[in-house]
């Protein structure tokens, strides 16, 4: 494993797989009465979280927490940032607090890099602008290995503002180093034009694409990063490239749902189709809290080398 | 220089004679579980227990402890230490927990064991089998049940061979050179 954790270009295939057999354990944990192990004790985990999030922060705060770390929440109201500190300043001087790791989430892309610039400690991204959202893309391979059982091969259509979508960045990546075929499909204005270079197939028609899929991933149409330009009406859009009932009953069997919150019903995913068995959306988020016990555990349990930062 | 201190055989008497020291002391079965320690004692935890249930007509239940977030050593070595499944599927509390682990050496795995144990329940008692015990305590912790006591210098290392692991039964000491 690297030091840090900034992009889903950082983990190879066998080390995905060993962050999801390590999930696997973690998910025990958080079956018990007593959901709490002593593995991180005394390490201290900072969520620096300059951006607003609210399942994301929980799901660091309890997965640290559930090893015994401490936790500091860093926010960006009320703290020294809204007092004009700037990234570097509050870097200098978590480092000089001794966070052994720092969780960063950013609305510029980028930062969680610069931050390992400045920092000993190891830095995980958290979501940075619209490039990379790793741990959500590692949450979303472990819940498609733990319901299909592999994913390898697997038929995966990413649907939506794959554009302006970190999410759909790092877990395109993830799954074409995985070996699973990806299609990233939404209207044109919103699949990047370097897309064919990911490895993956590009379509504008979700109806021709939903009846061989294993994995139909919905992504959120992200209204406060939109301009109206990028198409001419919300009901357009779901009406081409929304999950309706419909479309949800064009699926295989044994296809699931997934998405990676919060939701917009009724916009990019029908109500009902959010409810239905074969959508997964709470099993993404129990899985979310082993993601990330297991990746905080196998960053922070060993001794390191100071120099291995690369 | 490597020594062969138990046959298959002898580990199929140990395992024999444990279980019938088990239902002695424990005064039959109702309440003992059987739990072994990842991923040697698991194995012979599932023999202990099929063994005890040939002599009482009543098989304990059988659990897997991991004990890789209870060890003190996290964050002393280069690399995270490798995680394995906890799967226990009864509730510990108000029972005798037999722990069953390979080899005895420091008392420091025993020691993550009963913390682990513990954050899962309150068993009534915990007591502890062990195929081999090799001394060098470094913490006040005696096993119960022993399958062989095998003198060893510190240096040397003490290899288990399990049949469902490494295809064969055996246990040997490899001396320091």
């Amino acid at each position: 494993m690297k030091r840090h954790l900034l992009s889903m270009h950082d983990v190879t295939a066998d080390e995905v797989t060993r962050i999801l057999d390590t999930a696997e354990s973690f998910r025990e944990v958080g079956t018990r009465v007593i959901k709490k192990v002593p593995a991180l004790r005394g390490r201290t985990v900072v969520n620096l979280f300059l951006e607003n999030s609210t399942r994301t922060r929980i799901s660091f705060e309890l997965a640290a927490k559930r090893l015994s770390a401490d936790v500091i929440n860093f926010g960006a109201g009320g703290s020294s940032v809204a007092k004009g500190e700037s990234l570097k300043d509050t870097a200098l001087t978590l480092q000089a607090m001794g966070a052994d790791a720092i969780v960063i989430r950013h609305s510029s892309s980028g930062s969680p890099l610069q931050l390992t610039r400045w920092v000993d400690g190891h830095v995980v991204n958290a979501g940075d602008g619209t490039h990379e959202h790793p741990t959500q893309a590692l949450l979303d391979l472990s819940t498609m290995r733990q319901r299909l059982g592999r994913l390898e091969g697997l038929r995966v259509a990413i649907v939506g503002d794959v554009r302006h979508s970190r999410v759909a960045r790092s877990l395109s990546h993830g799954l074409v180093t995985m070996g699973a075929d990806v299609t990233l499909v939404g209207p044109p204005t919103l699949i990047p034009a370097d897309a064919p270079s990911w490895g993956v197939a590009v379509s504008y028609d979700l109806d021709g694409v939903i009846p061989k899929l294993d994995v139909c991933y919905m992504l959120r149409v992200q209204r406060e990063r939109q301009r109206l330009e990028f198409f001419p009406s919300i009901r357009e859009y779901t009406r081409l490239f929304g999950l309706t009932r419909e479309r949800a009953a064009a699926l295989a069997d044994d296809a699931v749902v997934m998405h990676p919150g919060p939701m917009n019903r009724g916009v990019e995913i029908d109500s009902d189709v959010a409810d239905l068995p074969r959508s997964v959306i709470e099993e993404q988020v129990t899985n979310g809290i082993a993601i990330r016990m297991a990746l905080l555990y196998l960053l922070l349990g060993g001794a390191g080398e100071p120099g291995d930062a690369a | 220089m490597s020594a062969k201190v138990m046959e298959a055989d002898d580990v199929r008497r140990a395992l024999v004679r444990i279980a019938h020291e088990v239902i002695e002391r424990d005064k039959g079965v109702d309440d003992v579980v059987v739990v072994g320690i990842a991923d040697r004692g698991d194995h012979l935890a599932r023999r202990l227990a099929s063994q005890i249930g040939r002599i009482e007509g009543v098989e304990p239940p059988v659990g897997v402890l991991d004990i890789t977030f209870y060890r003190d050593d996290i964050g002393l070595r280069a690399e995270a230490p490798e995680v394995h499944e906890t799967r226990i599927d009864f509730d510990v509390s108000g029972k005798v927990v037999v722990l069953v682990d390979d080899v005895l050496y420091t008392g420091r795995t025993i020691r993550a064991a009963m913390d682990a144990l513990m954050d899962l329940g309150r068993p009534r008692k915990i007591q502890l089998a062990v195929l081999v015990d090799r001394g060098h305590r470094e913490l006040p912790i005696r096993a119960d049940f022993v399958g062989k006591n095998v003198p060893t210098s510190r240096a040397d290392d003490v290899r288990v061979s399990i049949e469902e692991v490494d295809g064969v039964d055996a246990v040997v000491v490899e001396a320091a050179t």
